[in-house]
Formats: C-alpha cells, structure tokens, sequence
C-alpha cells in the first residue's frame, strides 16, 4: 500500500547534539534509543538519558519532526522489566512510535499502550508479506522496517500485498545477514546484537600494528590486515577477511556501506513510506551530511528532478559503496 | 562538512619551533582548558561513565609532543610531553592535529578519519569510542572555551580569543570558531 | 527412581547431501538411532529441494517404522513467492507436526493446531514464550547463543504452559542467514547460477582467519560455527533446569555413534565422561565448544561444569 506521496526521511542519532543536527540539517523523523541494553546502539558514550529524550522529543515537535525510540534488543529472560520500563517512558514521554522487534515486547505495548504507534525494527527480520501480515494482526504493527535481504522488485511485491507501511535502507552500514538473526558477534566475543545491542563490541577489539599493517582482532580473531594507506574497516566480522577453500578475501562481505540514493525513485516507485539512514553511532558530523544530502535529494524526486550525486563517499567505511541486495546481482 | 577534503598537516616550520618549546606553559594552557571544559560541560563526564578513570594519550603526530589527557570529573588534567615519554596510557589516538582538533569540534566524523586512516587508535577502543561520544555530544567551541578561561571578564577576552582561535585555526587548518546553526528550510 | 530420560531430536540435515547419501543416512537413522523425534526437510536453501523431494516420503515412512516421530522442517528465511507457497502448505497438511523456523509460517497457525518453534526463531524471554504458546507452540528448541540462566527461565516459563523445550546440543551451530549465498561467492558465483558448489561441503565450508585459525563454516547462505556444540557433559544440569529435550544436528561420519552416546548417557547408564570418550572416538577431527551456555562466548573452550 501507501503510495507515491512525498518520502519521509528518517535519521539517526547517538547524542542529543547529533539529533538537533539531523532536524536542522532537514530531517523528517529522528529514531535514537535509550542509554542502556534495549537499544541496539549500545555503545559506549552514546545514546539519551530520560532527561535528554524528553529535551529532545520537545525539539522534534517544536520544529514539526517525529522522534522514534528503538527498544529493539530481545529482552533477557527474567529481566523483562528493563525492556517495559523502555517501552512504557517511550509512551510517556511522546515519542511518536516505538520500534521494536520482540514479540513478547509487541505483545506487551499493544496490550498496555494501545493508542502508542509500534514499527517493527529491521531486528525482527520479516522479509515477507506473510510475517508481516502476522505482526499487523497480532499487535497491530504500523510500520515494518524491510531487512536487507530484498531487491526493489521484492519490495514492490511486499507492498503490493500488505497494510502497512514499509521503511527501508537507503544509506549507511549494511548488515550483511538477516537482522536479528545473527549470531556471529556472540560466538567471537560473547556479545550479541540481539541480548546487548552491540555487533562487534569495541570492549573485545584490538588494533595493532604489525610489520606495517593495521591487524584488527575480534575476541582474539583476526579479521583485518590492512596495509597502509588502505582504507580501513569497522571490525565487525561479516565485512572481514578470511580464508575459505581457495578463496582469499572478503568471505561474506567487502567493507563497503550502502549508498542506495541512485534508487529513490525506484523505491518510491515500489511504494515504500519512509527512507533511513544508519548510522546512530556515527557523529554529529556525519549525521549533519548525510542528512542535509538526502533531503536535497527527497526534495529533488518530490519536485520531480533528477536526484542530484552523492557526495558521501568520504563517510563511508572503506570509502567504497554499495547498493546492496536491492539489486539482484548482489546475491 | 566537506567530506573529501584531505586533511591539513602542521607546518613543519611551526613543528621546529615547538620541538624547542618548553612544555610548562604548554602544561598550563592545557590544564586550565581541561579544567573550563569540566566547569562548563559536566555532561561529558556523565557521557563517559566508568571510562572516565581511563588514561588517553592524544598524538597530533605532526607536533613533536604528545598529551596526556585524564578525564577525571574530580579533576580533569591535560598534560603535555615530549613524544616517547607520556608514561603509561590505556588509549590512543593519533593523527594530525587538524584531524584532532575537528573532531572535538565536530567538523570531521571520527570514524570517517579512522576509515581513511587519518587517525589510529590503539589500545582500549571502548574508552576511545566513549571519549569520542561524549566530546561531540557537548558541541564544543575551542574558541568559546579559551575566552570562557577568563571567567566575569569574558567578554574582553572573546575577541581576541577568536582572533587566536582563528591563528591556530589557520595554522592546522581547521575553523575552530564556529558559526552560529542555521535552520534547514 | 530416575527423572523423566531426555527426548532426543535429530534436527533437520543443514546441508547438501546427495540425494543417495540422503536416502542411506535416514535408513540408518530410522533403523538403528535411538532418536525419538526426526525433524525432515530443507530448512537452509530452497532450491536443494529438488534433489532429494522424492526420496522424503520413503524416508518419513521408514523413520515411523523405527517408531520415530516425525516433524517437517521449514525454510529458515522465506523471500521469494514458490517459498511463501511452500510455507503455507507446510500447515496446510496437518498429517504431521511442523516445526516453525521462520515466523511467515506463524500467518498460518491455528491454536488448535500444535507445532514447534525451531532454534532460528528469536525466542529469548518468557513473554515471547508465552505468546507463541498461546498461539499453539507446544515444543521450542531454543536459539543456540542463549547463556544457561536463560535456559532455566524459560524451561520453567515452558511447563507453566505444558510446552516443553529442547536445547542444541550437538553439532555446528547455526549463526547467521543471509540473503547472499557464501558457497557461491567463495567460488566466484552468483546465488541464482550456484552450480550447487555447495554439494562439495558435506558439514560445510572451513573459514580460517589469516593467521591461520579455525573461525566458521559457510553453508550456502547459512553461516555456521567452526566448533561442534557438545553438551553430553551438561545433561544432568540441563534436565534439573528442566530441559526435557536435547537437539542432535545430522553430521557426515558415524552419526548413529553419535546418537548412542548420547542417548546412554542420557538414561544414566554411562558417565558423562564415558559418553565424551565415544564422541571422541566417532567424530576424532570435530572441535568441541559449550560456550554459549556456559563459558565467555561461542566459541570458548569446552567448560566443564
């Protein structure tokens, strides 16, 4: 469903100067999380204290921008008050929607704030019409955010046959694996995106230099040797280097971000709402280019213009992009 | 932020000169901006937690001395030393100093500069990653800080804080006063 | 007295096998493994499918002969329309449980209909327990990452609701899946021309880190762990916690050894340390972890408990 009106432009934030920079730089929405395990951006020195997101939900309104709070790491079995407590201050203090992707946290806001706007979080994986139709009917999901396993046919498909509104990727980091379904960071370090909101936690990497390459190490794996004057990547395991059979290289992944600006028109094409952009624990620096470069360019297709170059590849990890599986080929 | 702009190094010139500078005053200057900081973004401290107990060794690795920064919010301190004699450190972070600079002052993205190498970290890089939140949540003006040293009497210094501001600015060159935000349309 | 003796489930194949070597491992299974559940068919790539559908039925057969209880297996990440067809099928039949690993299927539950959350579900608390329950979840093998406190909570939130729960407790562990297909790519090939390269991996792929160290193992688009989980240590603490049933995963070499062991030790009648030593013995090459239950990581060494 929803059609071929104007693209809402939803931006990430780690601090509350990153979100005050996404809304001047033309932000439509802000998504940020709480500074604690609920979020999946739990890193150090980031994220909103109940005070900050109250000052910054007040912001947002002011300047006519919607704040989402993601409450989207799996709640720990035993400790499920954390996660409510989330759920519920997220209610009280205006936000305009929560995304999550626990069923039982689903289950829970439905039934206790039924009137508070629910988005389905990437973390949930529901790559299909059918998982989707489970979540509307179950909790009355409004929004689903597509994980990035889709092309834009696929995605046209999906909103073809369902209710609901669908968000997508259009720029930052790239998951390589379905979201939420990862397990790869808790096999190397014992922390996981889904239980601690943390793919590849900084506390277990270590860079080191040897015979002039940069050696990064993940829970004492090596995943990168980098030589000088090489771009360097995060050190998350999907985009590392390793050897498997013959093949020498980037198994799963090259260290490249999504850059999907190109496909605006398409994706508005296949009738997708809203566009977002990763990146919550990048810093307000980047927040404020990428931001400002995306709405020139939903200003652009709104106004039925040619979307202008991207001028973003400096942001990127290793400096390269990518549009990921939107195209086939990727696959 | 111009995204693809190679980042400037210090003038070697200026790099002699500092090599025979004394690092008393330099000492001075740093714990007296460490310590306004403090005064005025106590925010940063909240934002660090129990990274504040960490040891950082900055490395603008085109000046011949190193910092030692201890972000204590009972004492915050900035120490300066001839590189190779900082003592011990649980982090660093080198690169030039207009990388360092920017990126407190939030024209450069920290991780951007570590994609393209222009700046390392070593060491416990959760400290780093907290530092560096923490600094660009506070929007800090290098500029406003160095008037702010002179308390009641600021507003004669902020001119010609600025002006220095600018100096240093020119020399490493990176803007570190900062214009006033301007609303999107 | 003795407490209940654990169920043993023989989870789906992960891999591509050969449609002969398929037939002779379920015969195999079926007639000598002392398996009491069999979860049969493709959960990891649709399109190996073809290969073997045929040989399924006889295979089901022969299992019920054994006097195993058969579960059909579903597609751990459902994107494309022939798949969300085949999902719907799956539950369409009501001949045989199913077990559900992926949530498209749960547009289709009924709660009078009872079936199985597989490992590749997200079930990590006792209200995502207790909402698929309702739903008609009667079985939940649970994610392989979770910590042995979670276990406990949720075995005990479980028989609040006469469902029971199994854990993974032998095998490769299922880490990721992707839209990607890493066989393919490791071979210089795209996902819809694969060529079925990995055919050539009967327990998947070695992937080693430039120094040199054992890290993962592709699978198609599945990632899986170097490490064979191995818990026959941690039966005794897995059924006081009140896990009722242990997940054994297909593997190529003596795989009804494999099954012995376990069950043996499972009803008490060898040590624990017996029951490592014929593991030992039947898969001599496999390095064996517990780390997501009980050491810093998935790939910890062995803890003993």
């Amino acid at each position: 469903m929803s059609g071929q009106g104007k693209l809402e432009l939803v931006c990430p934030a780690g601090t509350p100067a990153a979100f005050r920079a996404a809304i001047d730089a033309g932000a439509h929405t802000v998504y940020c999380g709480f500074n604690d395990e609920t979020n999946a951006r739990n890193f150090p020195g980031l994220n909103f204290s109940r005070a900050e997101m109250t000052e910054s939900i007040k912001f947002a309104h002011r300047r006519g921008g919607k704040t989402l709070i993601a409450v989207n790491t799996f709640p720990r079995a035993g400790d499920l008050a954390l996660w409510t407590n989330a759920v519920d201050d997220a209610a009280r203090l205006g936000a305009d929607a929560v995304i999550l992707a626990d069923i039982g946290l689903l289950d829970y806001a439905s039934r206790r704030h039924p009137s508070l706007r629910l988005h389905l979080s990437v973390q949930a994986a529901a790559a299909n019409a059918d998982a989707i139709a489970f979540y509307a009917r179950s909790f009355g999901v409004k929004r689903v955010v597509l994980p990035r396993v889709l092309t834009v046919q696929e995605i046209a498909a999906i909103n073809r046959a369902i209710a609901v509104e669908t968000e997508v990727f259009i720029f930052g980091g790239l998951c390589v694996m379905a979201e939420g379904r990862c397990s790869l960071s808790s096999y190397a370090t014992g922390k996981s995106p889904n239980m601690n909101g943390a793919c590849s936690p900084a506390s277990h990497v270590d860079y080191h230099e040897e015979d002039g390459e940069l050696v990064s190490r993940l829970g004492g794996f090596a995943i990168h040797r980098v030589a000088a004057g090489q771009a360097a990547p995060y050190p998350t395991l999907c985009k590392g280097c390793f050897q498997a059979g013959a093949y020498r290289g980037h198994v799963f992944e090259d260290p490249v971000s999504l850059d999907a600006a190109s496909l605006i028109p398409q994706l508005a094409e296949a009738g997708v709402t809203a566009l977002k952009i990763e990146g919550r624990q990048r810093s307000r620096a980047y927040t404020e280019a990428v931001v400002r470069s995306f709405r020139r360019a939903l200003d652009a297709q709104a106004a039925g213009k040619p979307i202008p170059a991207s001028e973003l590849r400096g942001l990127t990890e290793g400096q390269q992009t990518t549009s990921g599986a939107y195209r086939k080929t990727w696959r | 932020m111009s995204i693809d702009r190679k980042i400037p190094r210090f003038p070697a010139a200026g790099a002699i000169a500092l090599r025979f500078a004394p690092l008393v005053p330099v000492s001075l200057a740093g714990a007296r901006l460490v310590k306004t900081l403090g005064r005025r973004h106590p925010g940063l401290f909240a934002r660090l937690g129990e990274q504040a107990g960490k040891i950082f060794l900055i490395d603008p690795i085109d000046l011949p001395l190193v910092f030692r920064l201890a972000p204590r919010a009972d004492g915050p301190r900035l120490e300066a030393f001839r590189r190779g004699s900082a003592g011990p450190w649980d982090a660093r972070i080198g690169g030039p100093l207009a990388a360092l600079l920017g990126m407190v002052h939030g024209v450069y993205d920290g991780d951007a500069l570590f994609f393209s190498r222009d700046l390392v970290i070593e060491g416990d890089t959760g400290a780093v990653l907290a530092l560096r939140n923490a600094i660009d949540n506070e929007e800090i003006d290098l500029a406003a800080e160095v008037a702010a040293q002179f308390g009641p009497l600021e507003f004669l210094a902020s001119s010609p804080a600025r002006h220095l501001a600018a100096l240093v600015g020119g020399l490493s060159g990176v803007a570190l006063t900062r214009a006033i935000r301007e609303p999107a349309a | 007295m003795g407490q209940k003796t654990l169920t043993l489930t023989l989870g789906p194949l992960q891999f591509n096998w050969s449609a002969e070597v398929f037939a002779d491992f379920y015969a195999r299974v079926a007639d000598e493994a002392p398996v009491d559940r069999v979860v049969i068919g493709e959960s990891v790539c649709s399109k190996r499918t073809p290969f073997y559908r045929d040989q399924i039925p006889a295979a089901i057969e022969r299992l019920k002969r054994g006097g195993k209880s058969v579960v059909l297996a579903s597609l751990a990440l459902v994107t494309l329309e022939r798949e969300r067809r085949a999902a719907r099928d799956l539950f369409k039949q009501t001949e045989h449980e199913v077990e559900i690993d992926d949530l498209t299927l749960m547009n289709w539950t009924r709660p009078e209909i009872p079936f199985a959350i597989g490992p590749l579900v997200n079930v990590y608390n006792e209200a995502t327990l207790a909402f698929l329950a309702k739903c008609g979840a009667q079985r939940f093998c649970l994610p392989p990452e979770l910590p042995f406190a979670s276990v406990e909570v949720l075995a005990a939130a479980a028989a609040k609701y006469g469902a029971s729960v199994e854990v993974w407790a032998y095998g490769r562990m299922p880490l990721a899946v992707s839209g990607r297909c890493y066989h393919a790519r490791a071979h210089g090939l795209s996902k819809d021309s694969c060529l079925f390269v990995c055919a050539q991996d009967p327990d998947g792929l070695a992937v080693r880190t430039l120094d040199g160290a054992d890290f993962l193992a592709i699978n198609g688009v599945q990632t899986l762990s170097h490490k064979y989980c191995n818990l026959i240590r941690d039966v005794d603490q897995l059924a006081q916690a009140g896990v009722t049933g242990l997940r054994l995963s297909p593997h190529s070499g003596d795989f009804v050894a494999v099954a012995r062991a376990f069950a043996e030790v499972a009803a008490k009648r060898i040590a624990p340390d017996e029951g490592f030593a014929l593991l030992r013995q039947a898969v001599p090459e496999a390095d064996f972890s517990n780390g997501f239950l009980f050491g810093a990581c998935g790939a910890a060494p062995l803890v003993s408990a």
